[in-house]
């Protein structure tokens, strides 16, 4: 068996620490993720799921506790580019083409011209946005901004996709869509993603491994293995598999959340 | 395209109105011209009407060529200062050695109008160019540095404050009174604060999450520089640079109020009313906002070329 990509180990996030409104993020958190794995981080708004995220980024240090990355710290995974990022809003830049934004991480991590076309035409065919290339972001709909979003993340094949939200800014349609996409991408490529999510049927729908977060102070309340057969597909979500799970992993929320969650999540 | 033709039209018609008003308003009221010239005696301040083209042998004085005292002799050439002087204290010119052909045209302040204004602005856009580099330094400064940022800002502030007619006679006194280095260090003290404070914010307010991305690729502060920041900075750079505009000319201007060469329009719109020629004085001020406007027009253009990626551009 190869190494896990992902180990936390007791990860502890307290920010403001030592002040009178310390805020206690993220409390012993231990987690593993293996290569390939699609693992879904679900829980109360502020539980820590995006600041969880952040650790394994290296873009917030934990108090205590440590992560290991492909073998690695997090800072050396990092500077060697191991991460993807896509946030709840798209985050291009405005200034930039469509094709440039995807060339963006290309351009910093000194790809050969001919390897950033490439590779820019390569990730626009895959999120279909080929005849979008020459576009302004502000052109472009919410749906296709976070396409080129998950293009650009693409685009240097990182090992790891840290993805926060992605979807969470989308219509319902749109967002089935791009779940159904993204699963094409994430068996085409040899990605391991990491996703944050308010949505069950999304964890559920999308997921190996659902992660379910507590409140304030965000600890792991459940980890539920979704055993739904790959490739999934909008026949997935007739499966009555399908809504054992939703309510394994609604269950699973509700204690986390102390009875708050019967009335915030979905029927 | 009717729309486009709308914003054109729409405050043509109100200059227009307005000014057909002013008219009516100074005649009906029989208001003095010195508290208020007609629209149309300005404007006829500005016309160069050939009232009789013929030719003159040395010698001649312009007074056998005239037809009364209102109408003065210019040569080809355009007014020399001397004979400017002539023109404003004696009713007939000595035409110089060699002059052959003449006009003589009611008393036209055109050509002076616009040498001064070409002198003045040349000030204005020097200062513009110095305080605009001035400005951008200090901002790209201070987000490198950031400690700097406190230790200058007291300062930018303070220059910010400095009532600049107090500071213009000083100017006039280190640079001298005819150096055009005099007015334009005028307006780059004066414009240096808005392009200052509006590149800094340009390029400080970065979104949190364009940043992260950009630590995620593990970029430098360089590459977040050049990448990031600087075209984030564009958009209110020119914001900057439309204030700064217009307070370009009005610093050149009140520079020369207190004093500068004859040929300046700060100088040229002082003497005009000193000597009673309102009208002249008035003609000098229109030309100098059309100036105004002429520059911000420019800097539109220059923004609009710099950025089409931007959503106020939107087809």
């Amino acid at each position: 068996m190869t190494e896990p990509v992902v180990v936390l180990e007791n990860v502890d996030k307290i920010f403001g620490e030592g002040a009178a409104d310390q805020v206690h993020a993220l409390k012993e958190i231990n987690l593993q993720i293996e290569q390939n794995d699609f693992i879904s981080l679900i829980g109360p708004s502020g539980c820590g799921k995006s600041t969880l995220l952040r650790v394994v980024g290296d873009l917030i240090q934990p108090s205590s506790g440590g992560a290991v990355i492909n073998g690695k710290s997090a800072r050396q995974a990092r500077l060697d580019q191991d991460y993807g990022i896509v946030f709840q809003a798209a985050t291009l830049y405005d200034w930039r083409t469509v094709a440039k934004n995807v060339q963006l991480p290309l351009e910093l991590m000194q790809f050969s011209r001919s390897e950033k076309d490439r590779r820019t035409q390569a990730m626009l065919e895959l999120v279909e946005l080929t005849d979008f290339a020459a576009h302004y972001p502000w052109q472009l709909s919410g749906g296709m901004q976070q396409r080129v979003a998950i293009a650009r993340a693409l685009s240097f094949e990182p090992s790891i996709l840290l993805m926060d939200e992605p979807f969470g800014a989308l219509d319902e349609m749109t967002r089935e869509r791009l779940n159904l996409e993204l699963l094409n991408i994430w068996r085409k490529t040899d990605t391991t993603v990491l996703f944050v999510t308010h949505s069950i049927t999304e964890a559920v729908f999308l997921s190996t491994r659902v992660i379910v977060m507590s409140a304030r102070p965000g600890r792991i309340t459940a980890d539920i293995a979704i055993d739904l057969p790959q490739p999934r597909n909008s026949e997935t979500r007739s499966n009555v598999r399908f809504f054992e799970l939703e309510t394994e992993v609604r269950n699973a929320l509700r204690i986390s959340e102390g009875g708050q969650a019967a009335s915030r999540a979905p029927a | 395209m009717s729309e486009s033709r709308q914003r054109i039209w729409a405050p043509v018609l109100i200059l227009v109105a307005l000014v057909i008003l002013w008219e009516t308003l100074v005649t009906a009221f029989n208001i003095q011209q010195f508290l208020l010239p007609k629209p149309s005696a300005i404007l006829g301040n500005l016309a160069q009407v050939v009232v009789h083209g013929g030719t003159a042998s040395t010698g001649e004085s312009a007074a056998e060529l005239s037809l009364g005292n209102r109408f003065f002799v210019v040569l080809p050439g355009g007014l020399t200062p001397e004979i400017e002087e002539n023109l404003q204290n004696a009713r007939w010119v000595e035409f110089p050695f060699g002059a052959r052909s003449v006009s003589v045209v009611r008393g036209s302040n055109l050509t002076p109008i616009l040498a001064a204004s070409w002198f003045t602005l040349k000030e204005a856009l020097g200062g513009m160019a110095m305080g605009t580099l001035a400005g951008v330094a200090v901002a790209l400064a201070t987000t490198r540095w950031t400690a700097s940022r406190e230790a200058l800002l007291p300062f930018a502030i303070a220059a910010n404050s400095m009532p600049i007619i107090a500071f213009a006679p000083i100017m006039n006194n280190w640079f001298g009174i005819d150096n055009p280095f005099s007015k334009m260090a005028i307006v780059t003290v004066m414009i240096f604060f808005p392009i200052m404070i509006n590149t800094l914010r340009g390029l400080i307010s970065v979104d949190s999450r364009s940043l992260e991305l950009m630590r995620s690729y593990a970029a430098s502060d360089t590459e977040i520089l050049f990448k990031l920041r600087i075209p984030n900075a564009l958009p209110s750079l020119f914001s900057g640079l439309k204030v700064a505009g217009a307070l370009a000319m009005i610093g050149a201007i009140v520079g020369e109020y207190f004093g500068g060469p004859r040929i300046a329009l700060g100088v040229f719109i002082t003497q005009e009313a000193a000597l009673f020629r309102f009208a002249s004085a008035w003609a000098a001020i229109i030309v100098a906002c059309l100036i105004g406007i002429t520059i911000y027009l420019v800097i539109l253009l220059a923004e609009r070329l710099a950025l089409p990626w931007h959503p106020t551009f939107r087809a």
